[in-house]
């Protein structure tokens, strides 16, 4: 009956980290797998790690990176604090960059380099202007200074519609459609098992506290480089979006994907990586 | 486009069981725009009963979605191009209206979005 054979395990190994973030306990959920360049990687708003499998399993990548993820707090296996029950989960660019720099302090990680989608895509713009000389390259993907909601926040959390189907419905046309079919749904299934209301909380930041249109001109990409890739299907933020702040931002770096939307590292992993290995390239040439 | 796209939607969607069960809850008359025609699209318990093309003299929708024909066309390529791959994208560059009560259309949106694109054909089809 049994097929005796090793178990297929993937490279990675997720352990939970104790640490304080703004002086208050997290439990944070940490995956890890490689060994060099510590790449420390940010998911998007109402998602969690698992949509950076695909570099979590590449053996090129792991030879020469040591690639971690962490779920934000409330997010994926990532408990929210004690006493999250007593008020809305509204996420700021303070916490956010908070919680970032508490895992880097946390795991001591020597001038990482940082790969953020989405609301990630926006706070590496913070880690810039903020933290600059702690890291060696940012890369943000579908990253723009600011985003518009372009309809109402308030359906994502309210009692009268399912949080899991509006989540996964409303992204879904935000995935290129050329993905492949598994890698669309996987992405779509991480957003309906988000908690209620974190979506709608993480989009604060993306849609309101988070704009950093004022100051992004002030990024100095001499101190830190800076990757931008946004992919061609994206409408949340746009590949002009893109442009407009790479315009802003001297020696910034813009890729545009094609037949790519939003999520692209999740939604179609092997087009997304034929984009990505150039950037690895040069962040661990310069390393040499 | 001819019109006929509209048309092959309500058999479509009632041969299609798995769209029906997520369906299973919703009772609505939407209004479907294309161009300057407009169709009246009735669903019973996720179930198409009836879909009339107008013009009508009084008609009654709890909520409308509108584009032109050519929107619409494009949407239904196998392949659309950014922007008009998705209801929400069309909605985003102004290419679609959404109008009177959201909450059937939002509450259901993978059906709805599930319901309208199955005049697309399949990537690879032969158009």
């Amino acid at each position: 009956m049994s097929s005796a054979g090793k178990p297929q395990f993937e490279p990675a190994i997720g352990r939970y980290l104790r640490l304080d973030i703004a002086g208050r306990p997290h439990r944070l959920y940490v995956e890890e797998a490689g060994a060099g360049i510590p790449l420390l990687c940010l998911h998007t708003a109402g998602a969690d790690s698992r949509q950076y499998r695909a570099l979590f399993n590449d053996a090129d990548i792991l030879a020469r990176f040591r690639v971690i993820a962490f779920d934000l707090p409330w997010h994926g296996k990532s408990s929210p604090p004690a006493g999250w029950q007593g008020a809305e989960y509204k996420l700021t660019s303070r916490a956010y960059v908070d919680a970032i720099m508490a895992v880097v302090d946390a795991l001591s990680l020597d001038r990482p380099a940082v790969i953020g989608c989405s609301i990630g895509g926006r706070i590496v713009l913070h880690l810039a202007l903020e933290h600059a000389v702690r890291f060696r390259a940012l890369i943000g993907l579908e990253s723009g200074a600011h985003a518009d909601p372009y309809y109402d926040l308030e359906w994502l959390h309210r009692p009268d519609v399912h949080g899991g189907e509006m989540c996964g419905a409303i992204v879904s046309g935000l995935i290129a459609p050329t993905a492949p079919e598994a890698d669309r749904w996987e992405t779509i299934w991480h957003y309906m098992q988000g908690g209620p209301g974190v979506f709608k909380g993480d989009l604060y930041f993306y849609t309101a506290d988070g704009d950093v249109r004022g100051r992004v001109a002030e990024i100095d990409t001499s101190v830190c480089p800076l990757y931008l890739l946004t992919g061609e299907y994206d409408y949340s933020c746009t590949p002009e979006d893109t442009r407009e702040l790479a315009r802003r931002i001297k020696g910034a770096q813009v890729t545009i994907m094609e037949g790519l939307g939003h999520f692209p590292v999740s939604e179609d992993p092997a087009k997304f990586l034929s984009y990505l290995r150039p950037v690895l390239a040069e962040i661990a040439e310069r390393d040499v | 486009m001819s019109g006929g796209e509209v048309d092959t939607i309500a058999r479509l969607a009632n041969d299609n069981a798995w769209l029906l069960h997520r369906g299973r809850f919703l009772d609505v008359t939407f209004l479907l725009g294309v161009g300057d025609v407009p169709y009246l699209v009735r669903i019973h318990r996720g179930r198409i009963e009836s879909l009339q093309r107008g013009p009508f003299v009084q008609p009654r929708w709890t909520f409308a979605l509108r584009a032109s024909r050519e929107a619409w066309a494009t949407f239904w390529q196998p392949v659309p191009p950014a922007g008009f791959h998705d209801l929400i994208a069309m909605i985003k560059v102004r290419a679609l209206t959404l109008e009177g009560d959201q909450h059937p259309f939002m509450a259901n949106l993978r059906y709805f979005k599930d319901l309208l694109a199955l005049p697309r054909p399949a990537r690879g089809a032969t158009p």
